[in-house]
């Protein structure tokens, strides 16, 4: 068994899931119709993502794992996703930043596993990246209409990037089971180009060096992902294998 | 399917009679989101092998997380095991990723006469302009790139003012 390209394909689906579970929580609560369908569509477009990871990732484990026992019955620990993904919404402005600095790296981060050596982690990226640009462009355009708004809608964006900018770094600091499949250090300096055109843009500044923080490849995570596992997983620990 | 024949990437090779049969039967089953819409007209099938023990259909699905394609799954079981059909296996292949040129002319067609807006090379990025499938406009403006299903996107046409859905490029 190939605990590396286990841990990586978790680290993938678990990242995916857990933003999908985040922005999901806006469903029939977002600030119009339009973009409340809008970010329930990006979260259906991550779960999806999150089931074909997951799948691939049963089929290598074997056993009695399936997809369900990956997402159902695994505890904090044991998820590898990406600290920001489990940070809370927030206010609409937080939302979007969230999504608009996780897609701008998942963009890149896809951009290079299509080229994988592993052809189903290709494959997947390849199907996931033609999604990803939409919330890509969608997030962006978001950042620049809030950040060059109104002096309201730009200190949001402002306080949005002083809450989740210490989440970032993590992103392109290699996890020994992730080096195999792709290189995240040379994604960094075309994520801040990127990030740094569209703050330019939408008047935001870049915030200058701060603490880090890391530890969610490793399964270290924030105060808020118990909470996000108790409601997600509170069905099938209550009724394991329940089905309707 | 890198045979030259670009035009018809929708139709997989057909071998036989026998395969023949169930693309036939594979044609009736309709898209649960968009039931003017064929699983074929769609080019999801991507295809059939018949052997001594089993019956294998390939599709691959459209978006991700489209909720639909395991319901497409359990509707081609019934239907090949209604016609009589045992030991039938369906199998996802995610590469090549689908795309809307496997969408066939018919299906298109059938798009705009449901009101729906089919694919258009002009409008990879969804932009104002695509044309209105009621009055055939192009006066029409973009709401929102995201629409009731993950394929599409909604839009308002500025001269019959009627809201349409336009079926995006993928």
């Amino acid at each position: 068994m190939d605990n590396f390209l286990i841990d990586y394909t978790l680290h993938l689906a678990d990242t995916s899931l857990i933003l999908a579970q985040r922005n999901a929580e806006w469903c029939g609560l977002g600030p119009v119709l339009e973009q409340d369908i809008a970010i329930t569509n990006i979260s259906l477009d991550l779960l999806g993502q999150a089931r074909n990871y997951y799948q691939y990732a049963a089929t290598i484990i074997g056993g009695t794992a399936t997809e369900d026992s990956l997402a159902y019955h695994r505890t904090e620990r044991e998820f590898k996703n990406l600290l920001l993904a489990e940070q809370p919404n927030g206010d609409w402005a937080q939302t979007i930043l969230r999504q608009y600095l996780f897609s701008q790296f998942q963009y890149l981060q896809l951009q290079q596993l299509q080229q994988s050596h592993n052809q189903q982690l290709a494959a997947i990226a390849a199907k996931a990246i033609k999604e990803v640009s939409y919330h890509l462009r969608w997030s962006s355009e978001w950042v620049i209409r809030l950040g060059d708004g109104t002096t309201e809608s730009n200190q949001r964006m402002q306080n949005a990037i002083s809450v989740l900018w210490p989440f970032t770094g993590e992103f392109f600091i290699p996890a020994n089971y992730e080096k195999e499949f792709i290189t995240v250090e040379t994604l960094q300096t075309p994520w801040l180009q990127n990030v740094d055109a569209i703050f330019t843009e939408a008047t935001l500044p870049i915030p200058a060096t701060t603490f880090m923080q890391q530890g969610g490849k490793q399964g270290l995570h924030t105060e808020a992902m118990g909470y996000i596992l108790a409601e997600l997983q509170y069905l099938q620990r209550t009724y394991p294998g329940a089905e309707w | 399917m890198q045979n030259g024949n670009t035009m018809n990437n929708t139709t997989p090779h057909i071998t036989n009679t026998a395969e023949q049969t169930i693309w036939n039967i594979l044609a009736n089953i309709e898209d649960p989101e968009i039931p003017v819409l064929t699983i074929t007209d769609l080019g999801i099938v991507r295809n059939v092998q018949i052997t001594a023990d089993a019956t294998t259909i390939f599709i691959t699905p459209t978006y991700s997380g489209c909720p639909a394609t395991d319901m497409i799954a359990t509707n081609i079981k019934m239907a090949l095991l209604a016609a009589g059909y045992k030991n039938i296996i369906l199998t996802t292949i995610l590469s090549p990723a689908w795309t809307t040129d496997w969408m066939t002319a018919t299906g298109k067609q059938k798009l705009k006469d449901y009101g729906i807006a089919a694919p258009n090379k002009q409008f990879i990025i969804p932009a104002d302009g695509v044309q209105c499938p009621h009055c055939n406009s192009h006066h029409t403006k973009l709401i929102s790139e995201f629409g009731s299903t993950a394929c599409k996107a909604l839009y308002q046409c500025q001269q019959c003012k009627e809201p349409f859905d336009y079926f995006k490029c993928h």
